[in-house]
């Protein structure tokens, strides 16, 4: 097997706003070998999408070494073709010279564009549109264009950025089984995909790797052979077993994996989690109707219906106020958490807030910083820059975002938009 | 005889529909009409000679046609100038730091300034010939319809959104590719509501750029400027009256027959992917888009084009050594900094020993105080200008039976040239006795007032639904309702609405702090008269003061006003 594309060592790194730089990609290691798809899990902002850009030439790596058919690249390579999240179709073009397009850019004469555009067209499934407009389409139709516009050009290497989360559950899978036909049956000209996902399910049917990457910086964590031929059934147990090994390795904590036994500890500049509560409570509440209060995370997502980027964090964050447990990618609610569903809205504001407190340092530093004021109450900003010496400042703003809409929640404290002021909640409301 | 073997070629394949046929004569017409006025715009004169203007309402239609081809040469000009500020503003760095605030300062000259200046090489470049005089005409026009053109454009470049960056990328686009099928395109709806927009402005100056005075001599150029300023002098109440019909008739004609069909075909340039319900559209479009010859004829460009794709495209991928990003030298960068620091304090410093050597700060200080008059001219009249179209856009946004009509209606009169209303102005001053300069400032927002109606309407119009149900449910009415519900509504568009008109106001105060009817001049004390004088004077030093000041003016206005309460808008006050 030949590589296709290579990469050694890469690193990167973004300037944040305060000028600071921000490292999203470390010591990536990474070949793309002909006749393979290859899949990159990670929960967002793990840099998976960055380091597709790297490959296809759209941004730099600052370290390292990457390679094309072991050519150093410096830019877009003709043999490298894109499948874009939003499609990325050219609104005043008709699908026929959307699909044209990269043919018109490298001045394939006019005859054999169309004849070779037609050829594509009929192939992805869309002959009798080439007159419309993309406005026109539904959005798994555009996605076809999407598709047959990057095959046209007859890439080696199809790289596919979440190419089917903007579509709906049904019309993704179907779409991604055709092309895992066309794979199959060699009508594609591509030797290799790489397929940028934060579905399980879909990774684990479509690869025959699976990488998956952890977050601040981004790198590859652990991966996964698949050697189950395809096409593979979905409700199969081989299949079910990889997809619960999937979860259990992503929401592993890093330090586990590496073999430390020591507990991470909670710390001041901890990245929360997006979660909102009413999610989690939600998923709290369908834990124990449900499940029992035990339950793989997998079925968690198919019953829910929350996809995996919504499902993880929502986790993660039930994990940290001591509300359920997260355990070889299983979800386990814990005592207190199964007398806080079972309690009334005021006694869930209480446990809501005494976890925080003990659980949420970033929290409980505010909160502590908050009683020392003679007014109770501080701008915002202070914090942020906290929170800033680890992160850059969008993230910082997030972070305290989140600890403020889960402080709001609990009568922690509260927070003024129009002021910027954080403040200590009136006393006659608690 | 169904062997085509047989005819020359030109009659088999001369081929068109009846559509083409009826087309035939409005394209020769307008060729025709085109072909006459270039003609006329292109022989020879010499300074001196007088170019006699017709009263008479017969030569108008002739005028209508001089004056609509400069403006439309302007405004080819202007397009052209606008593809390539933009592309080299938003391409090149270290051009961006030079351009855009360039633009900032030549939004803010009044066009006379320019005019002053242009005139003399003009001529100089034609000796003998009118076309100098057409050329500054044109270039007049060209400044009061290019820098919003210029901008929009720059603005649409940034704003490309970037996976559309990243797919022409990807697929190997050329620079030049990637301007004509990804960013013109993305940039068309923007650049064509602007190229309207600056129609309506040339027609504001249309009697400014016409006449022209160089070397103690008024040249009065054939047109409806020229027209309207020979009114004006000979008192000719119904000369005005039918330069009014002309110019109606004119707006509603190159709307009908050039802005309607390109709004029409410009519709698929619209970046929303889902479908609108009310397409815009255009009988003349539909008319063209059924013909077969004309057709063709209007797919030749598009052909060149994508010839022209053949051409100018990528030589080599990313797997080129060509293709790796050279490390730029920061000294470079350092160094043309270093360079721009010099050139702006020279021209501090050639400024200062300017205005002490040839005006003396006496004047200086009189100028700026004549600033502060017209500032205040202009925020006064914006405020009272808001103060009663405010409610009525309001209403009329709100309901919606009315909002398409009278936008359309308030569009129009904001591309009305309000100059012509003046004398109105000028024989009710001078019958009632009235201080021209408290009644001459109204003038100011005449023409600019409908940009704040018609933007309110269009923010009116646009608040949702359910806002408007939940404020009639909780009882919201008097005050708090305005307050609290629709003032914040309709704020972002009423921003949009008040700089568009503050820009046009400071521009117009120009033409309406000095009024002219017959020997009767009417004076307001203010820096728009102050310009206007010291043009007429050709003291050139004074006029450069002037038009200095009303820049510092204008940009400071943007930059502490305007700009703040535009972001107010964006962080807080949106859907």
């Amino acid at each position: 097997m030949t590589a296709l594309v290579e990469l050694k060592n890469v690193a990167k790194s973004f300037k944040a706003s305060d000028g600071t730089p921000r490292s999203v990609l470390e010591n990536v290691d990474f070949t793309l070998k002909e006749g393979e798809i290859v899949a990159l899990l990670g929960q967002s902002g793990s840099g998976k999408s960055t380091l597709l850009r790297i490959m296809a030439g759209l941004i730099p790596a600052d370290g390292g070494d990457v390679r094309y058919r072991g050519q150093p690249l410096f830019g877009p390579a003709a043999g490298i073709a894109m499948v874009f999240q939003s499609f990325a179709l050219f609104p005043w073009l008709t699908v026929q010279k959307n699909v044209e397009l990269g043919l018109e850019a490298r001045g394939v004469p006019a005859a054999e564009r169309e004849k070779l555009a037609e050829a594509a067209i009929e192939l992805i499934g869309l002959a009798g549109f080439e007159g419309a407009l993309p406005r026109e389409l539904s959005g798994g139709m555009r996605q076809r264009v999407g598709l047959a516009r990057a095959l046209v050009t007859e890439p080696a290497v199809l790289l596919m950025d979440e190419a089917f989360s903007a579509l709906d559950v049904l019309t993704g899978e179907r779409l991604r089984n055709e092309i895992l036909e066309l794979w199959s049956s060699g009508e594609m000209p591509t030797k290799a995909m790489l397929v940028v996902s934060h579905n399980i399910e879909e990774a684990v049917m479509m690869a025959d790797r699976v990488l998956i990457f952890s977050s601040n910086p981004g790198r590859v964590r652990s991966e996964l052979p698949i050697n189950l031929p395809r096409p593979r059934d979905p409700d199969s147990i081989e299949v079910r077993n990889l997809i619960d090994e999937v979860y259990s390795l992503m929401t592993a904590s890093p330090h586990a994996v590496h073999g430390t036994a020591e507990p991470v500890r909670p710390h001041v500049n901890d990245r929360l989690p997006e979660a909102d509560v009413n999610s989690m409570e939600s998923l709290l509440e369908l834990l124990l109707s449900d499940f029992e209060g035990h339950a793989d995370l997998p079925k968690i997502a198919d019953e829910s219906e929350l996809t995996d980027e919504e499902l993880l964090p929502l986790s993660d964050a039930l994990h940290r106020l001591g509300l359920a447990k997260l355990e070889h990618g299983d979800l386990v609610i814990t005592g207190l958490g199964q007398r806080y569903v079972e309690g009334e809205h005021e006694f869930r504001r209480l446990i809501f807030g005494q976890q925080l407190l003990a659980n949420v340092p970033l929290i409980a530093h505010i909160r502590h910083s908050l009683e020392q004021e003679q007014s109770g109450q501080i701008k915002e900003e202070p914090f942020i820059e906290l929170l800033g010496e680890s992160m850059d400042r969008v993230e910082a703003e997030r972070v305290l975002k989140v600890a403020i809409e889960w402080a709001r929640h609990g009568e922690v404290f509260e927070y003024n938009f129009n002021t910027g002021l954080i403040h200590l909640p009136e006393p006659d409301e608690i | 005889m169904k062997d085509k073997r047989f005819f020359p070629r030109q009659v088999v394949e001369a081929s068109g529909n009846r559509w083409d046929w009826v087309m035939l004569p409005i394209v020769l017409a307008f060729f025709t009409l085109v072909a006459l006025a270039a003609s006329q715009m292109a022989r020879p004169f010499h300074l001196g000679e007088a170019l006699p203007i017709s009263l008479e309402p017969a030569v108008l239609p002739y005028y209508l046609l001089r004056t609509t081809l400069r403006m439309f040469i302007a405004l080819g000009a202007s397009l052209v100038f606008a593809c390539v500020f933009a592309a080299l503003a938003a391409k090149v760095k270290a051009l961006e730091k030079v351009l855009v605030p360039l633009l900032d300062i030549l939004q803010s000259i009044p066009i006379l300034g320019f005019q002053a200046i242009a005139v003399a090489p003009f001529i100089a470049l034609f000796p003998g010939n009118l076309l100098g005089v057409e050329c500054a005409a044109i270039f007049a026009i060209f400044t009061s319809q290019a820098w919003n053109m210029a901008f929009s454009l720059y603005q649409s470049l940034r704003t490309v959104p970037q996976e559309l960056k990243e797919a022409s990328k990807v697929f190997q686009l050329s620079g030049w590719q990637t301007f004509w099928r990804l960013e013109l395109p993305f940039a068309m709806p923007g650049l064509l509501w602007n190229m309207m927009m600056s129609m309506s402005g040339g027609w504001f100056f249309v009697v400014a750029s016409e006449a022209i005075s160089v070397a103690n001599q008024d040249i009065k150029l054939p047109g409806m400027g020229s027209y309207i300023a020979t009114a004006i002098e000979a008192r000719d109440m119904h000369a005005i009256g039918y330069a009014i019909l002309a110019m109606l008739i004119g707006i509603v004609a190159y709307d009908q027959l050039f802005f309607r069909p390109l709004i029409a075909w410009a519709d698929k340039f619209r970046f929303e992917e889902s479908g609108g319900e009310n397409a815009p559209s255009s009988w003349m479009l539909t008319w063209l888009l059924r013909t077969q010859l004309l057709q063709r004829i209007g797919d030749m460009p598009n052909t060149w084009l994508e010839r022209s794709f053949g051409w100018f495209r990528r030589e080599y991928d990313g797997t080129s050594i060509r293709a790796r990003a050279k490390p730029a030298n920061p000294l470079w960068s350092r160094a043309w900094d270093a360079l721009l620091m010099a050139g702006l304090l020279y021209a501090a410093v050639r400024l200062i020993s300017f205005v002490h050597a040839e005006v003396g700060w006496g004047e200086a200080a009189h100028v700026v105080g004549l600033g502060f008059l017209t500032l205040a001219r202009v925020l006064i009249l914006i405020v009272v200008a808001s103060l009663i179209w405010v409610p009525v856009g309001v209403w009329l946004g709100m309901n919606p039976r009315w909002s398409n009509k009278v936008q359309a209606l308030a569009q129009f009169l904001a591309a009305f040239p309000a100059n012509l209303m003046f004398p109105l102005a000028v024989l009710a001053i001078v019958y009632f006795k009235l201080n021209p300069d408290i009644w001459l400032s109204p003038l100011i927002v005449l023409g600019t007032q409908w940009y704040l109606l018609f933007n309110v309407i269009a923010g009116a119009s646009t608040i949702p639904q359910e806002l408007r149900f939940a404020a009639q449910n909780l009882g919201l009415s008097g005050w708090l309702k305005w307050r609290r519900y629709i003032l914040p509504a309709i704020f972002p568009s009423f921003v949009t609405g008040a700089i568009t008109a503050s820009g046009g106001s400071w521009n117009a105060s120009i033409v309406a702090e000095y009024v002219q009817w017959g020997d009767t001049t009417l004076q307001a004390h203010g820096l728009g008269s102050y310009i206007k004088q010291m043009t007429d004077a050709g003291d050139f030093p004074r006029l450069a003061l002037g038009i200095g000041v009303m820049c510092i003016f204008v940009m400071a206005m943007n930059h502490l006003l305007w700009r703040r309460l535009y972001r107010l808008a964006e962080s807080r006050m949106h859907f």
